[in-house]
């Protein structure tokens, strides 16, 4: 059953220094005092925390809903009490804090109640949004919400759905750990997959130096899927890249601004589909993901740590050596220094890396670009690196886009390459950010002209309006001046003042009825008011709850003056900008 | 030499009248320049330039009556790409660059006078008659023109604070160590 292989153009060989960490089994890191879970850990939608400090919640509770299609639901490792939710700083290269909800182990890991579904008795929109619900996201370090990776392009039939076990990365190991160790459950998690996309083919890439992960994923695929094909890739960086795998295997290559599902192919991590299978046969959210520790450590190992463990006491487990310098999360190639061992492993945490000055020396100075074009020649998607180089450099960004610079996965080939010593990498997620920024600028920029459009033409329609309004009345008051000479003559006649009574009868009458008609519409709003359930109060934080709750108290405590009544009469109507003459 | 004449004249009608179709049927509506150039213009609306707005100065600009460093918003990156797009010399700008701001009503302060609902130029405040008022962040281009109209000085001006979601990578740069 040999498949043809097909190349990718460029990578590099670097040094694996996988060895290390694959000697023992993975272990199971333990609970820490306190764990800080992050609402936002996948790439879409920022998630709504659904409790507040106080609460007690239960392993596997949902603590932070889904807000938009692309994202993913967060959940509470373990059991025990909501300390806060509160800014924390995150697993992000800016040590910026994120909102995070501080959870209090209570040491009884109390489940909810888990119901395990069966996917093929649910139409596949209900299999999206359980997995969805579940928070399953992709692993490799993307964090891409895998429910929205699903869907199978209309015109195109899925041909293949590859899976990833390539782990390219120097160091990294989490996923050959769980491929050794747990191959049942990844393929039958490939089977969901698999038909939800209704792919004809399943090709499982792994990298042709973990014969053992390879040995173990083939026994479980003939045991349980037999037309599965594990295929192991040859050893070059960036293999495990999507793209790069999916080129290997089928042939085929997807430009950035295409999703690979128009090409009928699409790829998922080895881990993902692990915690996909998890969450529909076992009813388990993903609570834990496999770490690498390696690097200058004593002990390294793959651990399962709960999402929401501090760094800090996570790189305790593995004894970081005296002369460590610093953590990087990710690969050494990809991933990025930890700037507070404070933030927690999140989903997208694969691996953490004790750097010192030994394994990581400091770059050298930075030397002028000599056109070697060594860079070139190992960019996998064939770009050029040293021509985006110089225009990231001179903040040329149109240039960049030019030649690209969005094909680029930052991989970091060129940069290893690079005999000048260029942070090329560095060079080309600032121009990618600037030019990210200008784009969000660019696009406030058009929607405030628009309302700033919308107000003007407003403005001078109630202006017409207005002179239309006082022509009107100048208009009636002129013809209201040639009726009156009749009546003149009649205001000294005597029948005049007998008639004066009816008229005053008339008028308290109309007072009469336009109170009523004040008090019916006053009645009208309230009942009005007391039926609108307003839209956007369906899902309030705990804390804004508790602060309406208390303006509500002191709207109830204010005195009915009359100003106040009126006050509160006006807020019926939802007065917006448009009220302001 | 006459049907030469002839046909000289004939084709300078058929061309003719060809151009005079094309300019009828492919006529450009508005001026095509100002809309470059308020494309660049950051739309703050803010009258700072000392026009009505981003459009009217865009307009005075293309019209040779204003200069290209009279918008503070749009700072000297803005300078650049008007000098660009226009063919003029780069300027320093008018007035000192400021980091992007958005507007705070200090909501307990409030009197809910609305002054400043009819200041905003963008609708970015919401409030109605003697009830508090507030500004919709993510709508407010920071132009300062709802500041001065309040009557109880409750609107501050506070520069965006960086988050994660709009942190951006740095400029690589590189300590230059001194030979020892
Ligand atoms: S980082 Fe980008 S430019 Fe450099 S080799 Fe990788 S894909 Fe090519
Ligand atoms: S100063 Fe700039 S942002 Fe303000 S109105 Fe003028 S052009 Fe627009
Ligand atoms: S809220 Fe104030 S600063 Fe913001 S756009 Fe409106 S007027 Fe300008
Ligand atoms: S001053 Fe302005 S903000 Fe304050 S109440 Fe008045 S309108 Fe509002």
């Amino acid at each position: 059953m040999l498949a043809q292989l097909f190349r990718f153009k460029g990578g590099v060989k670097p040094q694996t220094n996988k060895t290390i960490s694959v000697q023992e089994p993975i272990a199971q890191a333990p609970l820490p005092a306190r764990l800080f879970v992050p609402l936002h850990q996948s790439i879409g939608g920022a998630p709504n925390p659904l409790v507040q400090a106080g609460d007690t919640v239960r392993k596997g509770q949902l603590i932070g809903g889904a807000d938009a299609w692309v994202s993913a639901a967060v959940h509470a490792p373990t059991s025990g009490r909501v300390l806060a939710v509160e800014e924390h700083v995150a697993a992000h290269p800016s040590g910026l804090p994120t909102l995070s909800v501080v959870i209090e182990p209570d040491g009884r890991d109390e489940w909810i109640e888990r119901r395990p579904v069966d996917h093929q008795s649910l139409p596949p929109e209900r299999v999206r949004e359980l997995l969805r619900d579940a928070g399953v996201v992709g692993l490799g370090g993307a964090a891409f919400p895998s429910h929205a990776k699903l869907t199978p392009a209309r015109s195109v039939a899925m041909e293949q759905l590859v899976i990833n076990g390539a782990e390219c990365e120097p160091f990294m190991t989490c996923d050959d750990m769980l491929m050794r160790e747990r191959a049942d459950e990844i393929v039958r998690g490939i089977a969901i997959f698999r038909e939800l996309l209704a792919a004809r083919e399943v090709l499982i890439g792994i990298e042709d130096n973990k014969q053992e992960a390879i040995a173990a994923m083939h026994e479980a695929v003939l045991r349980l899927a037999p037309d599965y094909r594990v295929v192991a890739v040859p050893t070059r960086y960036p293999a495990g890249g999507a793209k790069q795998l999916i080129r290997v295997l089928t042939g085929k290559e997807v430009p950035a601004s295409r999703r690979s599902t128009e090409l009928g192919v699409q790829c998922f991590n080895v881990a993902t589909v692990y915690t996909a299978y998890r969450a529909l046969a076992c009813g388990e959210p993903v609570l834990s993901r496999i770490v690498t520790l390696t690097g200058n450590v004593e002990r390294p190992r793959n651990w399962e740590v709960s999402l929401g463990t501090p760094m800090r006491e996570v790189v305790a487990l593995a004894r970081p050596r005296a002369d460590t310098g610093s953590f990087l999360m990710g690969g050494p190639m990809m991933g990025f220094e930890i700037p507070d061992l404070d933030a927690p492993v999140v989903k997208a945490t694969n691996c953490i890396i004790a750097a010192s000055p030994g394994l990581f020396p400091p770059p050298p100075p930075e030397m002028p670009c000599i056109r070697c074009g060594a860079c070139a020649e190992v960019c996998p998607h064939e770009l050029q690196p040293f021509e985006l180089y110089w225009f990231s450099r001179a903040r040329n960004f149109g240039k960049t886009q030019e030649y690209y610079i969005f094909d680029c996965i930052e991989c970091g080939c060129c940069s290893y390459v690079c005999p000048s010593h260029i942070p090329l990498v560095q060079y080309f997620r600032f121009a990618k950010s600037e030019i990210w920024a200008r784009e969000r600028e660019k696009q406030a920029a058009d929607a405030a002209k628009e309302r700033f459009e919308l107000r003007n033409a407003r403005a001078e329609r109630e202006q017409a309006e207005k002179a239309e309004r006082l022509a009107r009345a100048a208009s009636a008051r002129t013809s209201e001046k040639k009726a009156p000479p009749e009546r003149t003559n009649a205001v000294d006649s005597p029948p005049a003042a007998a008639a004066g009574e009816p008229a005053a009868a008339a008028a308290t009458d109309a007072d009469a009825i336009r109170k009523a008609a004040i008090a019916a519409a006053m009645a009208r709003a309230r009942a009005q008011r007391e039926l609108a359930q307003p839209k956007n109060t369906d899902r309030l934080s705990a804390e804004q709850e508790r602060e309406i709750a208390a303006v509500e108290a002191r709207r109830g405590a204010q005195p009915a003056t009359p100003e106040a009544t009126a006050g509160a009469a006006g807020s019926g109507a939802p007065a917006g900008p448009q009220r302001g003459e | 030499m006459i049907t030469a004449l002839a046909i000289m004249a004939l084709g300078a009608i058929v061309l003719g009248a060809a151009l005079g179709y094309a300019s009828i049927r492919f006529k450009v509506e508005g001026d095509p320049l100002v809309e470059k150039i308020e494309a660049i213009l950051p739309q703050t609306q803010c009258g700072q330039c000392g026009y009505p707005g981003c459009k009217p100065y865009a307009a005075a600009i293309s019209a040779g009556e204003a200069d290209i460093n009279l918008c503070p918003p749009g700072g000297m990156d803005g300078v650049r790409k008007l000098a660009d797009l226009l063919g003029r010399e780069v300027k320093p700008l008018e007035a000192e660059e400021k980091p992007k701001q958005i507007a705070i009503i200090d909501e307990q302060t409030c009197i809910g006078c609305t002054l400043c609902i009819q200041a905003c130029p963008v609708d970015a405040i919401l409030g109605a008659a003697k009830q508090m008022h507030t500004i919709i962040e993510p709508l407010c281009t920071g132009c300062e023109l709802c500041v001065k109209p309040c009557p109880v000085e409750c609107i501050s001006m506070q520069p965006i604070a960086e988050n994660i979601d709009n942190w951006k990578w740095k400029y690589p740069v590189f300590e230059i160590k001194r030979a020892a």
